[in-house]
């Protein structure tokens, strides 16, 4: 069974135009890493959430978001609770924001398993300490406040504090984000350790194109609530079939790359306050035609390889038309 | 090996350089946030500075536009003393002419109440009172590629590359010689990083400006600068022609920092393994 299945999710929010998810298809199966990619108001924040139904006030939610072969969408409370706290957890991005300061680091990572009695407060510390150890830190650290740690100890602390009630998927939102290269490097090596040895599927929110090839199986690219391209990662890094994809690699600055001028897309991504016909990225795209503006494309595979899909009318003209092709700012 | 260090052994006032920094140094209590720190900017040319946080490359940047002081050290600009002497108004104000900056947050950096005129026009006030400067406002909107219907707005109808854009041209209002950009592209988004990355670029291109590019990402290092020294626990542990630091990395923590880019093939065990044993080295030597 597939860990995590959104199939056709439309979310609306009050005061706009479009939804902010707009059939969002997604798959995340034991084991396997999935990056979900895309720039800031793209909806992979939203989406993430939405598997643990932490919706904004007023959001309408159609479509499905199975976890573990159950609609989250239509949970009951104590259904959600167990949720939450058994089935799936997510390690958000600033663990300063997300752990009470005042509590110490024990409090926070057996709270939600003893009062939901997963767990007797014995077994829970126990439990702590395991994990403790497992992330790299010792029992030590249950007697701490959130202050007396860096930060990357403390996303640690969260990564830990997620596994608690043995996830069967892992949602982590910009885990690396707010940390230093060197150490992001251990935060991901830990993400894929625990993945190997309690067998968690795990959803990587991220907008580092360069981090996403490195630590995933398939990726997904979103842009303006929609996905535009999902495929096997090094085959859609080395062969994009949607052009957002292809103009988001060539605005990345490449440390190996000789230096030069970048190629930037032109122009903003479309407000939410605006209706949206055809493609959401026609505007900014070189290959848009009248087409795309008319008819909004609908998910293809590519030619000899059904994994890799791209909602895009022109994606064979891709690689072709695009090379030697500069878009300045 | 190539000679690494020729960055940052600051020859005695050379009348080339744009800015000129000499042991500089600065603690906070028992850190030393700064340690000896010398390195020179010629006219023109692109600095980056890199490190990860604590490194001290942001309390460097500060020093040299003068939000901080230094405990010891110089900083020149085209050979004159730019740190220490004359915290009056005009000495402010004349520093300020020669050395501006462009912070991380766009949002945070503008007055939410101001339109983008008016935070423009604030500036050339109190540089050039007396003035008419609606001329230059438009010349300065034009010159970060912002048009003239943006004068008008406030920060919160500006998207975010469109406010990083606006405290460009503030910074850029008073002609200085050397702009200090610390983190200024880090907030955004790709497509728009890439859109500042280039407009940097042609501004370098038409004014001669200097710039001191702080940073942690590497890319944008490659992409922007000349020359670049990596900083780590207040000092310079290498410094060079920015291809052949990053292309060939000398110092082990450069090495570090180079490999924990990810990228397709990426190990973070190793680049895990390989920082762990260069904190080990530090504790042995310490």
């Amino acid at each position: 069974m597939t860990t995590l299945d959104i199939r056709g999710l439309r979310l609306r929010l009050p005061h706009t135009a479009r939804p902010v998810l707009d059939g969002v298809d997604l798959a995340v199966g034991p084991r396997e890493t999935v990056a979900l990619v895309g720039e800031s108001g793209s909806g992979k924040t939203l989406t993430s959430r939405t598997v643990l139904r932490l919706l904004p006030e007023g959001a309408v939610a159609e479509g499905t978001v199975e976890v573990a072969g159950q609609d989250v969408l239509t949970m009951t409370a104590k259904e959600l609770r167990d949720l939450r706290t058994r089935t799936a957890a997510m390690v958000f991005q600033d663990p300063r924001a997300a752990i009470n300061p005042l509590r110490r680091i024990g409090d926070f990572l057996t709270e939600s398993v003893v009062l939901n009695k997963v767990l007797t407060s014995a077994a829970a510390e126990a439990r702590a300490v395991e994990l403790l150890e497992a992330v790299g830190l010792t029992s030590a650290a249950l007697r701490r406040y959130p202050s007396q740690v860096s930060g990357g100890m403390l996303q640690r602390v969260m990564i830990a504090g997620s596994l608690m009630g043995d996830p069967k998927l892992l949602l982590a939102d910009e885990p690396t984000t707010a940390l230093d290269v060197t150490t992001q490097a251990e935060v991901v090596s830990l993400l894929g350790d625990m993945r190997e040895r309690f067998g968690t599927a795990l959803l990587f929110v991220t907008h580092d194109l360069g981090l996403a090839a490195a630590i995933s199986d398939r990726v997904s690219v979103m842009y303006a609530g929609r996905i535009v391209e999902s495929g096997p990662a090094a085959e859609l890094f080395a062969h994009p079939r949607h052009p957002y994809t292809k103009a988001l690699l060539d605005s990345t600055p490449d440390p190996d790359a000789p230096p030069g001028r970048l190629t930037a897309i032109e122009g903003q991504p479309p407000d939410l306050r605006e209706e949206l016909s055809g493609c959401p990225f026609a505007p900014r795209c070189v290959l848009a035609t009248a087409v795309c503006t008319e008819q909004a494309p609908q998910a293809a595979p590519a030619p000899g390889n059904p994994a890799h899909t791209a909602a895009c009318h022109h994606s064979d003209r891709l690689g072709t038309r695009l090379e030697g092709e500069t878009v300045d700012a | 090996m190539p000679d690494r260090t020729s960055a940052t052994a600051a020859p005695a006032a050379s009348p080339e350089a744009l800015l000129e920094v000499t042991g500089l140094c600065r603690s906070f209590g028992d850190v030393r946030a700064v340690d000896d720190v010398s390195f020179v900017l010629p006219p023109g040319g692109s600095l980056g500075i890199v490190g990860e946080s604590g490194s001290g490359k942001t309390t460097t940047a500060r020093i040299i536009v003068g939000l901080e002081r230094a405990d010891s050290g110089t900083v020149r600009v085209r050979g004159q003393a730019h740190n220490g002497t004359g915290r009056g108004r005009a000495a402010r104000l004349a520093r300020a002419r020669r050395v501006q900056m462009v912070f991380q947050d766009p949002y945070l950096s503008l007055d939410p109440r101001a339109p983008v005129r008016a935070v423009l026009a604030e500036t050339l006030k109190l540089h050039f009172p007396g003035t008419d400067h609606d001329a230059r406002i438009h010349e300065l909107l034009d010159q970060v590629g912002l048009g003239a219907r943006a004068a008008d707005a406030r920060p919160r109808e500006l998207s975010g590359g469109q406010r990083q854009r606006v405290a460009i041209a503030r910074a850029l209002a008073v002609r200085p010689e050397v702009l200090v950009l610390d983190e200024a592209v880090a907030a955004l988004d790709v497509s728009v990083q890439a859109q500042i990355l280039n407009l940097l670029a042609d501004i370098r291109e038409e004014t001669a400006v200097g710039y001191l590019f702080i940073t942690h990402d590497l890319g944008v290092v490659r992409c922007v600068t000349d020359d670049v020294i990596v900083m780590r626990s207040g000092r310079i542990v290498e410094a060079g022609r920015t291809g052949e630091v990053l292309g060939r990395p000398a110092h082990p923590y450069t090495r570090l920092l180079s490999a924990s880019v990810p990228r397709p093939g990426w190990d973070p065990r190793a680049i895990g393994a390989a920082r762990r044993a260069l904190a080990e080295e530090d504790a042995a030597a310490s």
